[in-house]
């Protein structure tokens, strides 16, 4: 796969992050049609879909280095940002093999992984990594066997413990999340996290995907997409460093919103484990200036539709009440009311 | 995947240990305690599809096979058939009888072939220096087999007598934090179960094995309404991939009964519901069904597509 990582940007102060035309165009859109309400909207996650996004198992894209840079600078702060309890420690190897595994096959370029036995060579090149490691010897590792492999790989990672006819989030790396804690949902079971969320319960979509997932196999994962609105591309929205971000919100005008507002797009992929019967659930974050994204016509028009049509608990809970509408009336001339394809491909093939 | 018979050893007259490597050499995907694979044993016309228990984990894949009696052509081709280097498709190992984490005591209890999950446990078991206590029964005639490939050791009991294991006492003086894994044959499993629900057991602490909802069942077929033709569906395949595979375009998504994607309106014929999506009151109705993994009980379904 051809995939240029840049140097690292920032995604905090001076916010010098920024997508190139190619990254943009392979943004994995969140909206099927105009309008957007909550559903078990999962499918087998195969390689290939309607952008670049798809063709990876884990996708890695010119943010990288940045990415890593700043979950680094998260864990210095607060160390509980990334926490496993000890009934997980298959999980944890489970799932270094399956990143180091993934990264390996698709981006061979970047990095490798030789395994003679038990010993394990793994390089990463764009990060200056080459250690070598006993499989099944945390002592082997600088850092815990799943805190190693997420520090080098984009996007929050949960595992989940399959038990009683549940699951539970037993353990995490969660640095650039959409204002949920781990330290706090750590050892919850599937409705408890999911407690927050409004309506989805009420038509049993909760329900329904757990059973699904209690079901989900190895070998078959599956993906989803999610989505919320950001205010600067800042990837630590998180609900412990609030008085960080929280009055951002107060920053919006007419004049930046632009610049300022952000999509925040997750592909997240539930993986079966194979030693530990866990689940690995991944949440691969993008951000997206509105100015990035207006220059994609068929994304400006629909993500206009969907906002100024959007359920009001629903905006409510994704945080945008304070500037939904100055959002809406920036996308409105964008917007000629043309009838758009379903599905979320950009249609063009560049800006 | 494409494995090769590696080694093949008979146990017994009816039962064989068969050694499974990557046909490319490759290592095998790791598979935990409890983890099945499904054979695609060749047959004249047709393929079988049997699961079986892995009894070990590491580089190989080990399955032991009873040949049944009557058997419908998997176990006994195994046995015939089965050589050295010879080529065989299966599927990635699925788990549906892990061991339970947090448990404090394993309490384990299997009759005849039912044994082969718990060959895979009690080594991990074991090695985690986990609290276990396996009760193994069989027919005296066996007992040389079994006991050739039984762990032996002062947790593991073998059992011939008809009577020689008193479930109610072994369960009642159990503790608090004890999971119990059943695996055996129908009627074994049920008195085990039915025996722990008396004395109180909770529910999420007994553990049965299972294969899980194979997508198959009875043959149907399905007359397609709009579309004016008709889809034989087989036992080997869901209504959806009969309809993909006769070149239509059904709406389906996460293929497991939950998303409601794949969901089809009925025109007539009895439905045998599988799916998470439809209410009680919808699947009484039997109007509307979930390709993916629904089926029929009558011998022909009308829908509307």
């Amino acid at each position: 796969m051809n995939l240029i990582v840049k140097p690292p940007e920032t995604f905090r102060g001076d916010f010098s992050m920024r997508n190139s035309d190619s990254a943009i165009l392979r943004l994995p859109f969140p909206f099927h049609d105009d309008t957007y309400m909550y559903a078990v909207n999962m499918e087998p996650h195969v390689r290939g879909g309607p952008t670049a996004a798809y063709d990876a198992v884990f996708d890695l894209d010119e943010h990288y280095l940045g990415d890593m840079q700043d979950r680094a600078l998260v864990l210095a702060e607060d160390p509980a940002r990334c926490q496993v309890l000890p009934h997980m420690m298959d999980a944890e190897w489970d799932t270094l093999e399956l990143l180091m595994q993934s990264l390996a096959h698709d981006y061979p370029e970047h990095f490798s992984l030789t395994r003679n036995g038990e010993e394990w060579h793994w390089v990463n090149r764009p990060m200056n990594i080459d250690d070598t490691f006993v499989f099944g010897r945390a002592e082997t590792l600088p850092y815990p066997p799943f805190e190693y492999i997420t520090r080098q790989v984009q996007g929050d990672f949960t595992i989940q413990d399959q038990r009683d006819n549940n699951l539970f989030m037993d353990g995490g790396m969660v640095t650039s999340q959409a204002d949920w804690s781990l330290n706090f949902d750590l050892g919850m079971a599937f409705h408890e996290w999911h407690g927050p969320v409004p309506v989805a319960h009420e038509i049993g979509v909760f329900d329904r995907a757990l059973k699904y997932l209690l079901r989900l196999q190895y070998g078959k994962p599956v993906r989803r997409l999610n989505w919320t609105l950001t205010v600067n591309p800042r990837l630590d929205t998180s609900p412990e460093n609030y008085p960080l971000w929280g009055p951002d919100k107060a920053s919006v005008t007419p004049q930046n919103v632009g610049e300022k507002i952000c999509l925040r797009v997750e592909l997240q992929t539930l993986t079966r484990l194979p030693r530990s019967n866990a689940i690995l659930f991944g949440i691969r974050g993008y951000l997206i200036r509105l100015e990035e994204l207006a220059r994609v016509g068929k994304w400006a028009k629909r993500l206009h539709r969907v906002l100024r049509d959007m359920h009001p608990d629903i905006a409510e809970y994704k945080g945008m009440i304070r500037y939904r509408q100055t959002i809406v009336d920036y996308l409105a001339p964008f917007d000629d009311g043309a009838v758009l394809n379903p599905g979320t491909a950009p249609e063009q093939s560049s800006l | 995947m494409i494995v090769r018979i590696a080694n093949v050893l008979a146990i017994s007259e009816t039962i064989k240990r068969i050694v499974l490597e990557a046909a490319d050499g490759s290592v095998l995907p790791a598979a935990a305690p409890g983890a099945h694979i499904m054979l695609n044993i060749p047959g004249p016309g047709r393929v079988w599809k049997n699961a079986y228990s892995l009894v070990s984990s590491g580089s190989a894949y080990e399955i032991i096979v009873r040949r049944v009696v009557h058997s419908r052509g998997g176990s006994a081709w195994l046995h015939d058939h089965a050589e050295i280097g010879e080529k065989i498709e299966i599927s990635l190992p699925a788990n549906l009888f892990p061991i339970a984490r947090t448990a404090q005591k394993h309490l384990l209890l299997s009759a005849g072939i039912g044994i082969t999950p718990f060959l895979a446990y009690v080594p991990v078991l074991r090695a985690q220096e986990k609290k276990f206590e396996w009760h193994h029964c069989c027919k005296l005639v066996d007992a040389p087999a079994f006991a050739a490939v039984f762990p032996p050791g002062r947790e593991a009991r073998l059992h011939t007598g008809r009577n020689s294991l008193n479930l109610e006492t072994l369960l009642e003086r159990q503790k608090l934090n004890t999971h119990l894994y059943v695996c055996g044959p129908a009627e074994f499993m049920d008195a085990a179960v039915a025996m722990s629900k008396k004395l109180g057991w909770p529910g999420a602490k007994i553990h049965t094995e299972s294969f899980g909802g194979a997508t198959g069942g009875a043959p149907f077929s399905v007359k397609l309404a709009k579309s004016n033709v008709t889809v034989d569906v087989g036992p080997e395949e869901s209504l959806l991939e009969a309809l993909e595979n006769a070149g239509l375009n059904p709406p389906s998504l996460c293929r497991g009964g939950a998303c409601g994607e794949c969901e089809l309106p009925v025109l007539a014929g009895t439905l045998d519901h599988h799916d998470h999506f439809l209410s009680e009151a919808q699947r009484q109705s039997g109007t509307s069904m979930m390709t993916c993994v629904s089926r029929a009980k009558t011998p022909e379904l009308v829908l509307d597509f």
